[in-house]
């Protein structure tokens, strides 16, 4: 193994692994404000679907809104399948299969 | 405790079914940017981390210097400096020895199927060891594999195995709302995050997005 891509392995490790330990290590260990805790609340839903939009909406940085987006398509049955099942595997299963089978037929 | 090991490994089983497509993609990708199956290891132990690993792998092959990869590998995973922190009030009966471990098995999706669990007081070190333990044995072993298949499958996104990210966090999103307020929330937080992509780079959308979206949260509580 190279050492360059074993010091950046590192690196990426260090940055990485930081975020995820200091807030909860430390916020666990203090009592905060309940205005904090209310807005704390609301962060699994608004990440979530931070990070969801532009993976649909957005292709090679620019917005696609035309049939040509398959992910978008094949995100409608998905969203069904998510709110009547709440089901992860059941809605990744459908979305796997909706996507290759647009792919199929678009190319 | 073997309950609660159990509880977590069905809490991680769809996750781990998702990685696989997932970790195959980035593997094969990696290995076509000239990552041996090594690096991907160490990548995926280390580091565990989606998007960061494919930005990361292109960086590499471009001969991007160390310390820029490393610092936008900083900015893509600095979201889950808000999700560690969103978990902290209900885990304070936990140790923090205990907590760094369960901390680094964060990822976008652990997260997300862990917090129900977690908000109810029903997460314990044992339902962590399940969720994260398999979440993770999942996502190296498919990273790993797809590295050694390499090539013999030579376009991933023909098979809808690209679709299978957005397909995760649609899911997980649909688990979480709970109200109209929710919906108001997520509408706000996808369309400014989409906006702000456009003006953002390295996934400060996702963050700003985040936090002005959960301050709207809050402001439409009453």
């Amino acid at each position: 193994m190279r050492s360059e891509i074993l010091f950046v392995i590192i690196g990426m490790s260090m940055v990485t692994q930081l975020p995820r330990i200091i807030p909860l290590v430390v916020l666990t260990r203090m009592s905060l404000p309940p205005l904090v805790v209310r807005w704390l609340k609301h962060i699994p839903v608004a990440v979530l679907s931070a990070l969801l939009f532009p993976s649909l909406l957005l292709s090679d940085g620019r917005l696609s809104l035309s049939l040509d987006n398959t992910a978008l398509l094949a995100a409608i049955p998905c969203m069904v399948i998510a709110a009547k099942t709440k089901n992860l595997f059941l809605t990744v299963l459908t979305g796997i299969i909706i996507s290759a089978l647009l792919q199929l037929v678009w190319y | 405790m073997k309950k609660n090991v159990i509880k977590g490994l069905k809490t991680a089983l769809p996750i781990a079914l998702g990685y696989l497509p997932l970790g195959m993609a980035f593997g094969i990708l990696a290995a076509q940017q000239g990552l041996t199956a090594l690096d991907v290891f160490f990548l995926s132990l280390l580091v565990y981390a989606g998007s960061a690993q494919f930005i990361a792998s292109a960086m590499l092959a471009s001969g991007a210097a160390a310390a820029a990869i490393i610092l936008t590998t900083f900015l893509v995973n600095l979201r889950h400096l808000l999700m560690s922190a969103s978990l902290a009030p209900f885990l304070k009966h936990i140790s923090s020895p205990v907590l760094a471990w369960i901390s680094m098995g964060i990822t976008d999706e652990t997260y997300a199927a862990g917090y129900p669990a977690a908000s109810a007081g029903k997460a314990s070190p044992a339902f962590y060891l399940g969720l994260n333990g398999l979440s993770h044995f999942s996502w190296i072993f498919s990273t790993v594999f797809g590295c050694l298949l390499r090539s013999r499958i030579p376009n991933p996104e023909k098979w809808g195995l690209d679709f299978a990210l957005p397909a995760m966090f649609i899911a997980l999103l649909f688990i979480q709302l709970k109200n109209k307020k929710d919906i108001l929330v997520a509408l706000a937080a996808g369309v400014l995050s989409a906006a702000l992509a456009f003006v953002m780079r390295d996934n400060f959308n996702i963050i700003a997005a985040t936090v002005a979206a959960a301050f709207i949260g809050v402001c439409i509580e009453k």
